[in-house]
C-alpha cells in the first residue's frame, strides 16, 4: 500500500540573534491513506513546527515532505489545516457561510456545487442555522466547528489539525473530538492530529507518534489497538486504554527528562 | 420615545444655548469686525444664492476629487510598502521628512510647478491628505493577523483574492482612521489653496469679502465653511459605521468577554 | 558552546535587524536626493522650477549665514511654542473639568463634535482683520487648532479613571487636590502625552500657515517672500528647513511620550484626531 504522506529525515534549524535552535532533529514517519495519526510530545517539542513543515508553510532545513508522491514545496493542493486559534483563523468580516465558502469561491467551484458543499458541511457540524452569523457572535466551540466545516467543504485528501481543541473547555472538547471522528470516518480522509493531551491522542488515534524534546525525533510509533468505534465513556474507562495511556505518558516523561539537560556542543 | 427625545435635547441643548447667547451678546454690537449674529444670518441668503453654483459647488467638487485621489494613492502605495519591510526601511526616513513638511508650505512650490488652476489645487489637497492614509494603510497591512495569513496560504488563496479579502479588509479599520484624518486635512488644504492665488471658490470668496471689508458676508462664509466641515464629518461617521460594522461588533463582543 | 533552546512558533521570515535598517534608510535618503538632483539636470522639469538638490543645499548654506533666517526661525519657534503651551494648558484644564463629570461630558459632546470639524483656516480672515501680520494672528490659529486634540484626549483620559478607585477616594474623603494629583493625573497622563504629541504637529502646521497666508513673522513668511521674488532654490531650501523642523517635532515628542510613559503599564492607542 503506497503511503499518502511521507516525512523523510526532516530537520529544521532556526537561526537568529546569535542563537541556533534545532527545533526538529531527524524526523521520519509515514501515513497511509485514510489513517488517523495523532502526534504528541512534551511542550516545545516542535510539534507546531512539524505541522507547518508538512503543511508547506515553512521550508525545512533538510529532509523532505512528500504528499501523494509529490514533494511539498509550499502549501499543496488537497490539504486543509485547522489551527488552534480559531478566533484568528476565521475572517471576522465574513459570515459563517462565506467563511466556509471562500476557498471554494477562490478556486472557481461552480455556484451550484459550491452551495451544496457548503450547506452539507455546515449541516454536518451542526451549524446550519447560524450561517448568517459572524464568527465573533459564536462561542469558541462553534467557531472551531466553522473551521472544521471549511476544511470539510474543501474536500481535502489530508487534514492537519494543530492542537485544535486546546483552547476550549473540556465538555466542548469531548463533543469536538467525537465530531472529528465522525467526519474522518464519513469522508475517509487522512487525518494528522497534533495534540499535547495524551488522553485525546490515545482516544482518537489509530497510531500515536510520540516525539522527543528538541531536537525532535520520533521516539515511538505506537499502534492503538482499541475498538474502532470510540466512545467517550466506554473507551476511556477500558483497561487497554489505561495501559496505552500509561505507555505514552512514560515515554513523554522520559523524553522531558532527557531534553532538560541537553547541551549542544 | 422619551429616551430619543431626551438624547436629542441633550445633543441640541448646549449648542442652542450658545447660539442664543451669541445672538443676544452681539445684538447691540457696534463693532465693525464682530457684527450682530442677526446681520450675519441676514447676509446668508443674498450672498450665497448667487455664489452657490459658481463658488461653493466647485470647491466641494475639488475637495471630493482631491480627497478620493489621496485615498486611492495612499492605499495603493501603502499596501506594497506594508508588505515589504526592507523597502519600508529604505523609504522610512525620506517619508518621515516629506510627511513632516506642513502641506501649506508646499503651496508656493505647486504654484510654481503647476500654475494656479484646478490641477494645482487638486495636487495640494492630495499632497497633504495622502499622508494619514498612507501611514495608516502601512500600519494596517503590517498588522494583518498571522494565523489568518497562514490559513489563506494553506487553502491556496493568493493574488487578487488574498489582497481583497485578507489584506484590504483586514487593514480597513486602520485605513478608515487614516481616511478620517485625511478628510480634515483635505478641507483645510482646499481652503488654503483657494485663499492663495485663485479667482473662484469658497476660500477665495471669504478672503475676497475680508479684503473688501464686507464683514457680515465674510462671517457668513466662515459659518458656511464650518457647516461644511460638520456635514462632511457626520457623513463620514455614517460611512464608518457601515463599513466597519463587523469591526465594532467584534470589539464589543470581546469587551463583553474581557 | 551554544545552548539548545525550545523552538517557539516562528515564521520563515524574520524582521530586519537594526544595523542594515539604518543602512537602508541612509540609502533611501541618498536615493531621493539623487533623484531630485537628476530630474532638473536631465531637463525633465526646468531647473527654474525645480532646482537640483545641490543648488538647494547651496542656497540653504547661504541663507543659514544670514541673521534674518535665524530671526525667522526663532519667530516660528516662538509662535509654535507659545501657542502650543496655551492650547495644552487650556485643553488639559477644560478636559479635566469636563471629563470628571458624566453630566458635563454628555452635555458638551455635541458641541465639541460640532466645533471640532470647523477648519482652523476659517479663522484666517478673522485673524487678518483683528491682528494683521503679527504674532497674535499666529497664536489665534495655533491655539484654536491645537486645543482640540488635547481636550479630547484628556477627556478620554479622565473618563478612564477606575470607578472603584474613585469611589475609594471619595469614601476616604480625600481632598479634591489630592484626588486630582494621585488619581486623575496619573491615569490621564498617557492620554495627555498623546494629545500633546498630536497638537505639537498641528501647531507647527498652523504656525507656518499663519505666516504664509497672513504674513506674520516667521519661516512661512520667508517662504512667501522667496516665492514672490522668484528666489526658487531658496524657496525649496526653506521648505526643507520647515520639513526638518517638523521631523524634529515628531521625533522629539514621540521620544518624550515614550520617556514619560516608560513606567506606565498600559499603552494607549490614539483616537482618530
Amino acid at each position: 500500500m503506497t503511503q499518502l504522506l511521507e516525512v523523510r529525515r526532516l530537520r529544521k534549524i532556526y537561526e537568529g540573534h546569535g542563537r541556533i535552535v534545532e527545533a526538529i532533529g531527524d524526523l521520519s514517519f509515514a501515513c497511509a491513506p485514510g489513517e488517523l495519526v495523532c502526534i504528541v510530545g512534551p511542550s516545545g517539542a516542535g510539534k507546531t513546527t512539524l505541522l507547518k513543515c508538512v503543511a508547506g508553510l515553512i521550508a525545512p532545513t533538510a529532509g523532505e515532505v512528500v504528499l501523494g508522491g509529490a514533494r511539498v514545496a509550499g502549501p499543496p493542493p488537497g490539504m486543509a489545516v485547522v489551527f488552534q486559534e480559531y478566533g484568528r483563523s476565521l475572517f471576522p468580516w465574513l459570515t459563517v457561510w462565506r467563511n466556509v465558502a471562500l476557498p471554494l469561491e477562490h478556486h472557481g467551484v461552480p455556484r451550484g456545487e459550491l452551495r451544496r458543499l457548503v450547506d452539507d458541511a455546515l449541516a454536518e457540524v451542526g451549524l446550519a442555522d447560524v450561517h448568517t452569523a459572524y464568527p465573533w457572535q459564536l462561542s469558541g466551540g462553534m467557531q472551531q466547528r466553522v473551521a472544521i466545516a471549511r476544511a470539510i467543504a474543501y474536500q481535502p485528501k489530508i487534514l492537519l489539525m494543530d492542537e485544535p481543541f486546546a483552547a476550549v473547555d473540556a465538555q466542548t472538547r469531548a463533543d469536538l473530538e467525537d465530531l472529528t471522528l465522525r467526519v474522518w470516518r464519513r469522508h475517509g480522509i487522512t487525518l494528522l492530529f497534533v495534540t499535547h493531551d495524551i488522553d485525546e491522542a490515545v482516544y482518537m488515534g489509530q497510531r500515536v507518534l510520540i516525539l522527543s524534546a528538541s531536537p525532535t525525533r520520533v521516539i515511538e510509533d505506537l499502534a492503538i489497538d482499541l475498538a474502532a468505534e470510540r466512545d467517550q465513556l466506554a473507551t476511556r474507562s477500558s483497561p487497554r486504554f489505561a495501559e496505552l495511556r500509561s505507555r505514552v505518558y512514560e515515554h513523554i516523561q522520559r523524553a522531558k527528562r532527557a531534553g532538560a539537560g541537553e547541551v549542544r556542543p | 420615545m422619551t429616551r430619543a427625545l431626551r438624547s436629542l435635547a441633550r445633543a441640541l441643548g448646549l449648542p442652542a444655548v450658545l447660539f442664543a447667547v451669541w445672538w443676544l451678546v452681539s445684538a447691540g454690537s457696534k463693532s465693525f469686525y464682530l457684527p450682530p449674529l442677526r446681520a450675519i444670518l441676514d447676509a446668508f441668503g443674498p450672498t450665497w444664492s448667487s455664489r452657490w453654483a459658481s463658488d461653493v459647488l466647485p470647491s466641494i467638487g475639488r475637495l471630493l476629487i482631491g480627497y478620493a485621489g489621496a485615498v486611492i494613492a495612499g492605499v495603493a502605495l501603502g499596501v506594497p510598502l506594508g508588505g515589504r519591510p526592507r523597502l519600508r526601511a529604505a523609504l522610512e526616513p525620506a517619508l518621515e521628512l516629506f510627511r513632516a513638511i506642513p502641506p501649506p508650505a508646499l503651496v508656493p512650490v505647486f504654484m510654481l510647478l503647476f500654475g494656479i488652476g484646478t490641477p494645482m489645487k487638486l495636487l495640494v489637497i492630495v499632497s497633504g491628505a495622502v499622508w494619514p492614509v498612507l501611514l495608516n494603510t502601512i500600519e494596517g497591512v503590517r498588522a494583518v493577523d498571522e494565523v489568518l495569513s497562514d490559513t489563506c496560504q494553506s487553502y491556496g488563496i493568493t493574488g487578487l483574492t488574498r489582497l481583497r479579502v485578507l489584506v484590504l479588509r483586514g487593514a480597513s479599520p486602520q485605513i478608515v482612521t487614516g481616511m478620517r484624518q485625511a478628510l480634515s486635512i483635505a478641507i483645510i488644504l482646499m481652503v488654503i489653496s483657494e485663499m492663495f492665488a485663485s479667482s473662484s471658490g469658497l476660500g477665495y470668496a471669504i478672503v475676497d469679502f475680508q479684503r473688501a471689508f464686507s464683514i457680515p458676508q465674510m462671517w457668513s462664509g466662515i459659518l458656511l465653511l464650518g457647516a461644511l466641515g460638520v456635514v462632511l464629518s457626520l457623513g463620514f461617521g455614517v460611512f464608518e459605521a457601515r463599513a466597519l460594522r463587523w469591526y465594532h461588533g467584534q470589539r464589543s463582543a470581546h469587551r463583553e468577554d474581557g | 558552546m551554544t545552548r539548545v533552546r525550545h523552538a517557539g512558533r516562528r515564521r520563515a521570515g524574520r524582521s530586519t535587524p537594526s544595523l542594515p535598517r539604518i543602512g537602508l534608510g541612509v540609502l533611501g535618503i541618498a536615493g531621493v536626493a539623487a533623484v531630485f538632483e537628476l530630474i532638473p539636470r536631465a531637463g525633465l522639469v526646468s531647473p527654474r522650477f525645480l532646482p537640483p538638490t545641490s543648488a538647494m543645499l547651496e542656497a540653504l548654506g547661504r541663507e543659514a549665514a544670514t541673521a534674518a533666517f535665524w530671526r525667522a526661525l526663532l519667530d516660528t519657534a516662538r509662535g509654535w511654542a507659545l501657542g502650543l503651551a496655551i492650547a495644552v494648558a487650556a485643553g488639559a484644564v477644560a478636559g479635566v473639568v469636563i471629563g470628571s463629570r458624566r453630566g458635563l461630558r454628555a452635555a458638551t459632546a455635541s458641541t465639541i463634535e460640532f466645533l471640532r470639524p470647523i477648519p482652523s483656516v476659517a479663522l484666517i480672515p478673522v485673524a487678518m482683520l483683528l491682528y494683521g501680520a503679527q504674532l497674535r494672528s499666529t497664536l489665534l490659529l495655533v491655539v484654536y487648532a491645537s486645543f482640540w486634540p488635547v481636550l479630547l484626549q484628556v477627556i478620554d483620559g479622565v473618563a478612564d479613571v477606575d470607578p472603584v478607585a474613585r469611589d475609594t477616594a471619595l469614601s476616604y474623603r480625600l481632598s479634591r487636590w489630592v484626588t486630582i494629583r494621585h488619581l486623575i493625573l496619573p491615569t490621564a497622563l498617557p492620554y495627555l502625552m498623546t494629545g500633546v504629541r498630536l497638537s505639537a504637529a498641528v501647531a507647527l502646521i498652523l504656525a507656518i500657515t499663519a505666516e504664509l497666508v497672513i504674513g506674520a513673522p516667521g519661516l512661512g513668511h520667508e517662504i512667501e517672500v522667496a516665492r514672490v521674488s522668484s528666489a526658487v532654490p531658496l524657496l525649496y531650501a526653506l521648505i526643507f528647513v520647515v520639513g526638518l523642523l517638523g521631523v524634529a517635532v515628531n521625533v522629539g515628542f514621540r521620544a518624550l511620550e515614550r520617556r514619560v510613559l516608560a513606567w506606565h503599564p498600559s499603552v494607549r492607542r490614539e483616537a482618530a484626531a
